[in-house]
C-alpha cells in the first residue's frame, strides 16, 4: 500500500470522525402563514420577513429585540449636525449567495429600485423622506433627506429595505440571494422552505445552526398536533392561547408571552355619523371592558392599552383607566347624543382575535342600548370594502407596524376617515424630532391626545405567544419588527 | 357510440366555458384587489398603481377575459398574481399530492364499501348486518375535519404510529405512504359508509332475482353466488354513487388537505381565493370541473361495460 492511499485512508476517517463529532444541528420552525413569494420588496406578507429578513437578505441596519438600531451592511454611519445626511460606511468582503461582491452600487440599485416611479416596494413611505442617495466610493454611501426622520433607520433595517442585488433581484421571488448569515436552500410552497448556513458570512463563527426548515401549518389544532409529536422544534406565532395549557404542562416545551408592536383596536369611521360625534366615540369607550374582552378573547393573555402605544414602549403612558366601563354611563352617553337603539354594523376580518373580541363587544353594546350587527368578512372583502372604501361602522383591527402612530396623520382618505390639524402637527414634529427623551414626551402626548379624542376603542397589545423546545435558546421572546434573526438561536 | 362520444365531448367543453365565464365574472364582482392584497396596509397609493398596471388590472373586463381565453387555449394559464410565477407550474407541482390523496381515498372507499355492505347483505337482519349498518351510520354522521382531529390526536400525537401531517413526496415511498393514512381514512371514511349502504340495498335487490335463486339450487357456494352473480348485477347504482363521490373526493380534498397541511391542489385554490389571485383560481376551478365531467363521462362509459343491454339504448 503506498503513502498516498494511507494518507488517503487517514483523510477520510478523520473526516468521518469530524463528520460524526459535529453532527448537523437542525432546526424546525413552524409557521402559521404561508408565503407566495421570497421578495421582502414586493410582497408586504409578514412570513416573508418572518423567514428570510436579517437571514438571507440584510439591510443597512438592523434591529435589537429592545428596538435599538445596531449596524448590518453598514458597519457604521454618521449623521451631520442638521440631522439630513446620512454617511454610512459598508462592510468589506461581502458577498452575495451567489458568489458575486457586494459593495455600494447594490445599496444605490436596490435605494433606487424602491424609490422609482413604477415601484411596488410595500413600504415606499419608507424612502418618501429620501432626496439623494450617492456612493462616493465603493465603501460609502451617503443619503441625504429631505426633512428629518426619526425612524429612518430603523425603518432602513425592515426587510423592504433590504440591499438586493441587480444581478439577481428578478428571482429573487423564487430563489431569493442575499449577503445573510443563511443561503436559501429549496421551498415546497405550501409545505416548507429550507435554508443552510452560509459559511462565508462574515460572522459565520457564530452561527450554530446548520439547516433551518420551516413548515407552514395554518390550521392552530394542527400546529398544536405537529408540535406535541416533535414534528416541529419552535413555533415562535402561536394563534390559539386557548390551546396553552397543554404546553405549559409538557415539560419538553417553554411557553412565552412576549409582546408584538399590534395594537389592537375598535377601529370607529370617524368620517360618517354618529362616529364623526366625539361624545358618541367616547360611549363607546365606556361601553368597552377590556379586561372582559381579554379574559373571553384571549384567554387572559394580553395587555389592555388604552391609547394607541405599545406597553413594552419606553414612552408608554398607562390610559386605561380614561374611560372607566361603565354601562349605564355608556347608556346615558348614548341616549344625549341622540344614537340610543340604533345599530350599527362591526365588521371584522377573519382573525381569531377580531372574530372573538367583536363577539363580545357586541354584548357589551348591546348592554350599553346600542345593537351592533356583527358582520364576519373574508380578508379580501374587508381590504377592499372597510379598508379601501371605508364601507363600515366599526371594525377590529391590529396595526402589526412599529412607529404607526403616524396612521391618525394620514388624513381622511385613510380609513380611519379621521382628519385632525392638532394630531397631524404633533406627528410631524414627533417624526422628525432626533432627540430620543424629547420625542418620548411628544409621543406622550399624542397617546394623551388619541385617548382623549377617543378615536377608536383601544383594546389590547396583540401577544406574541412562542411555543419552544427547552433545548432551543435565543429566540426573541417580544420583537419590535416582522423579522426573527436566527444567526443567534442555539440548539443544546 | 359515435354520436355519444361527440355528444358528450361538446358538452364538456360548453360545461368548461360556462365554468370560466362563472369564475371569471365572480371574481370580478367579489370585494377585492389584489394589489392591496400583496402590498398591505402601509402601501401608497403609487405603488399600489404601480402593481396593478403590472398584473394588467388596469384593461377592460372583456379584454382581460379575451386574452386569458386566447391563452388558455394554447395552454398559457398565464402568471399567477400572487406566486408571479406561471400557474401551469404552480398547479403541477401540486397535482401528485392531490391526485395520490383522491386516488388512495377512492380504493379506500370502494374496496371497504364493497366488503362491508355485501357482508351486511350477506348477513340480512342478523347481527353484522346490524353491526354495519350502525357503524355505517356514524361513519355518514362524523364530519371529516372534526375526524381527521381525532385521528392526529389518538395516532399521531398518543400513539405516535403515524406522522401528524405534511407529506414528504414520493421520493420516499414508505413515508408518502405513511402519510397518506390518516388523510385517506379521514376523506374516505364517509364516502365509503354511503357507498357500503348503497352496496347493501343493491346487492340485496339482486338477491331477490329469481336468477340467484336458481344458481344457489344448482349448487354453487353462497360465496360464489355473492361475488359472481350478485356483485356484478348490483354494480349499476354503486358505479353511479361512486362517480359522484370521486367528485365528492376531490372537491373533499381541500378541506383534508387544510387540516393535515399537505401542499396539495386543495390548499392552493383555498390560498389563491383569499389572495384573489385570478389566474390561479381561474385554472384551479376549470380542472375541478374538468375532473368531475371527466369521471361522469367514465361513469357513463362503465355502464356500457357492466351492463351490456345499455349499449342499444346509448
Amino acid at each position: 500500500m503506498t503513502t498516498r492511499s494511507l494518507s488517503a485512508i487517514a483523510a477520510l476517517g478523520m473526516a468521518l470522525f469530524a463528520a460524526a463529532a459535529q453532527a448537523e444541528t437542525k432546526l424546525v420552525i413552524g409557521l402559521q402563514q404561508e408565503p407566495t413569494s421570497l421578495d421582502p420588496t414586493s410582497d408586504a406578507t409578514a412570513s416573508i420577513d418572518g423567514m428570510l429578513t436579517q437571514n438571507v437578505y440584510e439591510s443597512l441596519t438592523t434591529v435589537a429585540p429592545t428596538g435599538d438600531v445596531l449596524p448590518q451592511l453598514a458597519e457604521s454611519w454618521t449623521v451631520s449636525d442638521n440631522g439630513l445626511t446620512y454617511t454610512f460606511k459598508l462592510a468589506q468582503g461581502v458577498k452575495y449567495h451567489d458568489g458575486t461582491d457586494f459593495d455600494s452600487a447594490d445599496v444605490l440599485f436596490a435605494f433606487n429600485r424602491a424609490m422609482a416611479e413604477g415601484s411596488t416596494n410595500p413600504s415606499k413611505g419608507y424612502f418618501k423622506p429620501i432626496a439623494s442617495v450617492e456612493a462616493p466610493d465603493a465603501q460609502t454611501v451617503v443619503i441625504t433627506l429631505k426633512k428629518k426622520d426619526a425612524f429612518f433607520l430603523f425603518n432602513m433595517a425592515q426587510g423592504d429595505a433590504s440591499i438586493v442585488a441587480e444581478e439577481s433581484v428578478d428571482g429573487n421571488a423564487t430563489t431569493p440571494i442575499g449577503t445573510g448569515p443563511f443561503k436559501y436552500d429549496s421551498w415546497t410552497r405550501g409545505d416548507r422552505l429550507t435554508l443552510v448556513k452560509n459559511p462565508d458570512w462574515r460572522g459565520a463563527s457564530g452561527v450554530q445552526l446548520d439547516k433551518v426548515e420551516f413548515r407552514f401549518i395554518a390550521d392552530p389544532a394542527a400546529a398544536a398536533a405537529a408540535i406535541m409529536s416533535d414534528e416541529i422544534d419552535a413555533y415562535p406565532g402561536f394563534g390559539a392561547p386557548e390551546m396553552l395549557p397543554q404546553f405549559e404542562a409538557d415539560p419538553r416545551f417553554s411557553v412565552n408571552v412576549g409582546s408584538t408592536e399590534g395594537e389592537v383596536i375598535l377601529a370607529m369611521n370617524n368620517s360618517k355619523p354618529p362616529f364623526d360625534n366625539i361624545e358618541v366615540r367616547r360611549a363607546v369607550s365606556t361601553a368597552i371592558d377590556r379586561e372582559e374582552i381579554i379574559e373571553g378573547a384571549m384567554y387572559g393573555v394580553a395587555v389592555p392599552i388604552g391609547s394607541f402605544y405599545p406597553p413594552h414602549g419606553s414612552a408608554y403612558v398607562d390610559l386605561t383607566g380614561a374611560y372607566p366601563h361603565d354601562a349605564a354611563k355608556a347608556k346615558a352617553m348614548f341616549e344625549a347624543a341622540g344614537v340610543a337603539g340604533t345599530t350599527m354594523t362591526l365588521r371584522v376580518p377573519p382573525f381569531a382575535y377580531a372574530t372573538r373580541s367583536a363577539e363580545i363587544i357586541q354584548a357589551e353594546l348591546a348592554e350599553a342600548g346600542i345593537d351592533a350587527k356583527v358582520e364576519n368578512v373574508e380578508w379580501g372583502f374587508w381590504l377592499d370594502e372597510v379598508y379601501k372604501k371605508k364601507n363600515y361602522d366599526m371594525t377590529i383591527i391590529a396595526h402589526t407596524s412599529p412607529n404607526d402612530m403616524g396612521n391618525f396623520a394620514r388624513g381622511p382618505d385613510y380609513f380611519y376617515g379621521y382628519n385632525d390639524p392638532k394630531m397631524t402637527a404633533l406627528w410631524d414634529s414627533i417624526s422628525t424630532e432626533a432627540d430620543d427623551a424629547k420625542r418620548a414626551e411628544l409621543l406622550k402626548e399624542g397617546q394623551k391626545y388619541l385617548s382623549d379624542q377617543a378615536v377608536h376603542g383601544f383594546l389590547f397589545q396583540l401577544p406574541q405567544i412562542s411555543i419552544i423546545k427547552t433545548n432551543v435558546k435565543g429566540f426573541w421572546q417580544s420583537s419590535p419588527v416582522l423579522f426573527q434573526p436566527l444567526a443567534g438561536i442555539t440548539v443544546e | 357510440m359515435g354520436y355519444f362520444l361527440l355528444r358528450r365531448s361538446v358538452g364538456f367543453i360548453l360545461t368548461l366555458f360556462a365554468v370560466s365565464v362563472v369564475v371569471f365574472a365572480v371574481m370580478n364582482v367579489l370585494p377585492g384587489d389584489p394589489a392591496l392584497t400583496i402590498l398591505g396596509l402601509d402601501a401608497t397609493e403609487d405603488a399600489l398603481a404601480a402593481l396593478r398596471d403590472q398584473l394588467g388590472l388596469n384593461d377592460p373586463l372583456l379584454t382581460r377575459y379575451w386574452s386569458w381565453v386566447t391563452n388558455a387555449l394554447t395552454g398559457d394559464f398565464g402568471v399567477s398574481h400572487s406566486f408571479r410565477v406561471p400557474v401551469a407550474g404552480l398547479i403541477a407541482e401540486r397535482l401528485p399530492m392531490t391526485i395520490s390523496l383522491a386516488v388512495s381515498g377512492m380504493i379506500f372507499t370502494v374496496v371497504l364499501a364493497l366488503v362491508l355492505g355485501i357482508a351486511a347483505a350477506a348477513n340480512h337482519r342478523k347481527a353484522g348486518d346490524w353491526g354495519i349498518m350502525f357503524v355505517s351510520q356514524l361513519g355518514i354522521a362524523v364530519p371529516a375535519f372534526w375526524l381527521a382531529m381525532l385521528l392526529v390526536l389518538v395516532f399521531a400525537v398518543n400513539l405516535r404510529w403515524l406522522p401528524p401531517g405534511g407529506f414528504p413526496g414520493w421520493s420516499d415511498p414508505v413515508a408518502a405512504m405513511r402519510a397518506l393514512i390518516l388523510p385517506t381514512v379521514a376523506l374516505a371514511l364517509v364516502q365509503s359508509s354511503v357507498l357500503a349502504r348503497v352496496t347493501r340495498s343493491s346487492a340485496l335487490e339482486v338477491m331477490r332475482q329469481d336468477y340467484v335463486r336458481t344458481a344457489r339450487a344448482s349448487g354453487f357456494s353462497r360465496r360464489r353466488v355473492l361475488w359472481r352473480h350478485v356483485l356484478p348485477n348490483a354494480l349499476v347504482p354503486i358505479v353511479t354513487i361512486v362517480g359522484m363521490q370521486f367528485a365528492a373526493l376531490v372537491t373533499g380534498t381541500i378541506v383534508i388537505e387544510n387540516v393535515f397541511y399537505l401542499p396539495g391542489l386543495g390548499r392552493l385554490i383555498f390560498q389563491s381565493i383569499a389572495n384573489r389571485d385570478l389566474p390561479t383560481v381561474q385554472a384551479l376551478v376549470m380542472l375541478f370541473a374538468a375532473i368531475v365531467v371527466t369521471a361522469n363521462f367514465i361513469v357513463d362509459l362503465l355502464y356500457v361495460v357492466i351492463d351490456p343491454r345499455l349499449k342499444a339504448r346509448a
